[in-house]
């Protein structure tokens, strides 16, 4: 050990010289660590929002759709005055919202089930369909949930017996569509959090006399919360920037902030821009939000 | 727009789809009097030896080995294919300098010609761009900039009106059914999911409001865009779903959701549904038509001209309409054989009638390019605006 670190050991320095220079200077260390990892996260992904970001400032050349370099906000006035644009926004708020929320109410009662009381074959199983979804491609899924809702589709055809008809193509089927998409995200965390319960706190609150509601809500929903949290990060957030599902099942009124974004992305870059900033604030609000409450550092 | 064929069989380009509501050309009158400020960029005199090679963006289709490969054997010049997927992405393409030719679309091809990208066209170096080209796609906009022709014809097509006939019982004779609140098929309409779906409503409104003064669906001053956009919104509460992926509308049709709505063609014959229908109505339609045009930096030109003299021939042009589903631009095709004839006869390729009531797609500009001098027109970052209201 010592003669590694001696400069006057050649012997070793010559069967490992790599290794002694990593150890004599620190700086390379660090440099041999991070520079994949720090490239790729300021030269692909910072550089290139920060890129888009500015372009929100520029004009635009009506005819041959160039962006001329400048600066005017007329680009942030139009996206903060026109009714129509607060409305989409608004309502990609409440998908992305409505979108978390029945995840949470999904994942809770099958993460109990799956880590408290089914066998550890139906558990295997379980964990296996939940995790299934995830390798088959987005767009097919989408397409699938497409030829379900559709009029003369699998959810009419079942539910004709019964005289319900389904919800056709509209913002609900949106949400159920996403929620089909992003579920696998919140009921991973959420299953892994309830496992990590240990069992003689629910003997204990059971021996102290609570039912089996009074259990979670006082047991396990607050050791629950920074799962719940860190999955709705992925649910609120994926909802958030998505409007292939809008384009495929959303029907004529569920136009999402996404959708505007890709219409104006090629035509007019510097309003597509200004428009991708109202998604970021929602998701850096939502961030910090969550923070407070220590959920990331579970994460 | 092409691309979106081609998505036909394959799904995955989807998520361009949505850009692809910029398609094809011009206005059909003689627009003589319009004066673009357009780069003067010299002509090919005469052709020399073919290069060996030729660089080609186009519409996926366009290219194909079937003919490709007989060009190559005839003239010694490899074809180098590029697929490009919208109208914004030739532009670009076309703006390295590194392709010869490209198969533009009508708002791809004023912007190449006023930006300089492309060259005029020396029609005696082309022996088959002649009398056999279809009337109604000479004399267009890419045609008569400045008394240069900048595009050779390769096809075109309309935006019909399809019907569910066994809902739509009698064939519509009008739009109404699409555009009006108390159409009889309300919550059952589709309606095309692009801006450029904003000149259907201006088609609507030169029929049935005179009083507006539209001349031109792709010259809409403030007003007159207004209008538009005041149908739309009109349609917005009938409409099922809008529709930009060419499967998604065939399986809105086929699945029930829509029984009444804009169409291609080409669509309704790959629904391979019969009772799927399709018709013009009185009001006239939208439409697109596509053209080749050389790079101004071409440094392949003799093989370019060889190229496009090649598909211009009655045989290349109609194997590509066939491939494509469109009308062909040379019309001694459908002479060739029954299968030819039924072709034009399905695609109405020889019925100058039927195309007159069609407008090619162009892309709106700030200049009216109905003539209009004393007001500005909207643009295409206007209507892209507009549209994004008219969903809410």
């Amino acid at each position: 050990m010592t003669v590694t670190a001696s400069p006057s050991a050649p012997r070793a320095a010559q069967s490992k010289p790599l290794s002694t220079l990593l150890y004599r200077h620190r700086w390379l260390r660090l440099a041999g660590l991070l520079s994949l990892p720090l490239t790729w996260l300021v030269g692909l992904y910072i550089v290139s929002l920060v890129l888009l970001l500015v372009t929100a400032f520029w004009f635009i050349d009506p005819f041959t759709s160039k962006v001329i370099p400048g600066f005017t906000l007329e680009n942030f006035a139009l996206v903060f005055s026109e009714p129509a644009y607060i409305t989409t926004s608004l309502r990609t708020l409440g998908i992305a919202l409505a979108v978390t929320l029945l995840s949470a109410a999904f994942a809770i009662p099958l993460g109990i089930f799956m880590a408290k009381l089914a066998s550890p074959w139906l558990r295997a199983v379980l964990a296996v369909a939940i995790t299934l979804p995830l390798w088959a491609g987005y767009l097919v899924k989408i397409l699938a949930m497409r030829i379900t809702f559709t009029e003369e589709g699998f959810f009419n055809w079942l539910m004709a017996p019964f005289g319900i008809s389904g919800p056709g193509f509209s913002i609900l089927t949106v949400v159920l569509t996403l929620t089909y998409l992003w579920f696998p995200y919140m009921a991973l965390p959420v299953y892994t959090a309830i496992r990590q319960i240990p069992v003689n706190l629910f003997d204990a609150s059971a021996d102290l006399g609570a039912r089996g509601f009074t259990t979670i809500r006082t047991v396990v929903l607050p050791l629950l919360w920074p799962a719940l949290l860190a999955g709705s990060v992925f649910t609120f957030s994926l909802s958030l920037g998505d409007y292939i599902v809008a384009r495929f099942v959303g029907g004529a009124n569920a136009q999402m902030i996404g959708s505007i974004i890709a219409s104006n992305i090629n035509l007019n870059p510097p309003v597509a821009a200004a428009f991708s900033v109202i998604p970021i604030a929602f998701v850096v609000i939502y961030l910090v939000v969550t923070r407070r409450t220590g959920a990331l550092e579970r994460m | 727009m092409r691309k979106k064929l081609m998505a036909v069989s394959a799904t995955a380009a989807v998520s361009a789809l949505m850009l692809a509501g910029c398609a094809a050309p011009a206005a059909e009158e003689g627009s003589g009097e319009l004066v673009f400020d357009v780069p003067d960029v010299p002509m090919l005199e005469e052709l020399g030896e073919p290069e060996g090679q030729v660089d080609i963006i186009a519409w996926s289709g366009f290219v194909e080995p079937a003919w490709a490969d007989t060009f190559t054997e005839e003239t010694g010049c490899v074809v180098n294919r590029r697929v490009a997927g919208t109208s914004d992405e030739m532009v670009q393409l076309m703006r390295t300098g590194d392709y010869d030719l490209v198969s533009a679309s009508g708002d791809a091809s004023l912007r190449l010609i006023v930006g300089g990208d492309v060259a005029p066209i020396n029609r005696d170096l082309l022996p088959n761009f002649g009398d056999d080209i279809v009337p109604g796609m000479q004399g267009q906009i890419y045609d008569t900039i400045n008394g240069n022709v900048y595009g050779v014809p390769i096809g075109r097509g309309a935006n019909i009106l399809q019907y569910n006939s066994e809902v739509v019982t009698e064939t519509p004779t009008s739009w109404d059914i699409v555009w009006e609140a108390d159409s009889p098929y309300a919550g059952q309409v589709t309606a095309y999911d692009a801006p450029i779906y904003i000149a259907d409503a201006a088609v609507y409104l030169m029929y049935h409001q005179p009083e507006l003064g539209i001349q031109n669906p792709y010259a809409l001053d403030e007003t007159q865009l207004a209008a538009a956009v005041d149908l739309l919104k009109q349609q917005n509460e009938i409409v099922a779903e809008y529709w930009s992926d060419p499967v998604a509308q065939i399986t809105s049709f086929v699945g029930g959701t829509t029984v009444a709505g804009t169409s291609w063609e080409i669509l309704r014959k790959l629904a391979a549904d019969d009772r799927m229908q399709g018709t013009l109505p009185q009001e006239g339609s939208t439409g697109w038509a596509d053209a080749w045009m050389i790079s101004s930096e071409s440094d392949a030109p003799t093989c370019a001209y060889l190229w496009m003299d090649y598909t211009s021939s009655p045989e290349v042009n109609g194997a590509i309409a066939m491939n494509f589903g469109m009308a062909p631009a040379n019309g001694a095709f459908c002479e060739l054989s029954d299968e030819a004839a039924a072709h034009c006869e399905e695609f109405n390729a020889l019925n100058e009638e039927y195309f007159e009531q069609v407008w090619y797609w162009t892309t709106p500009i700030e200049q009216c390019i109905d003539g209009r001098t004393d007001v500005k027109c909207t643009s295409f970052q206007d209507w892209t605006n507009a549209w994004a209201t008219i969903k809410g």
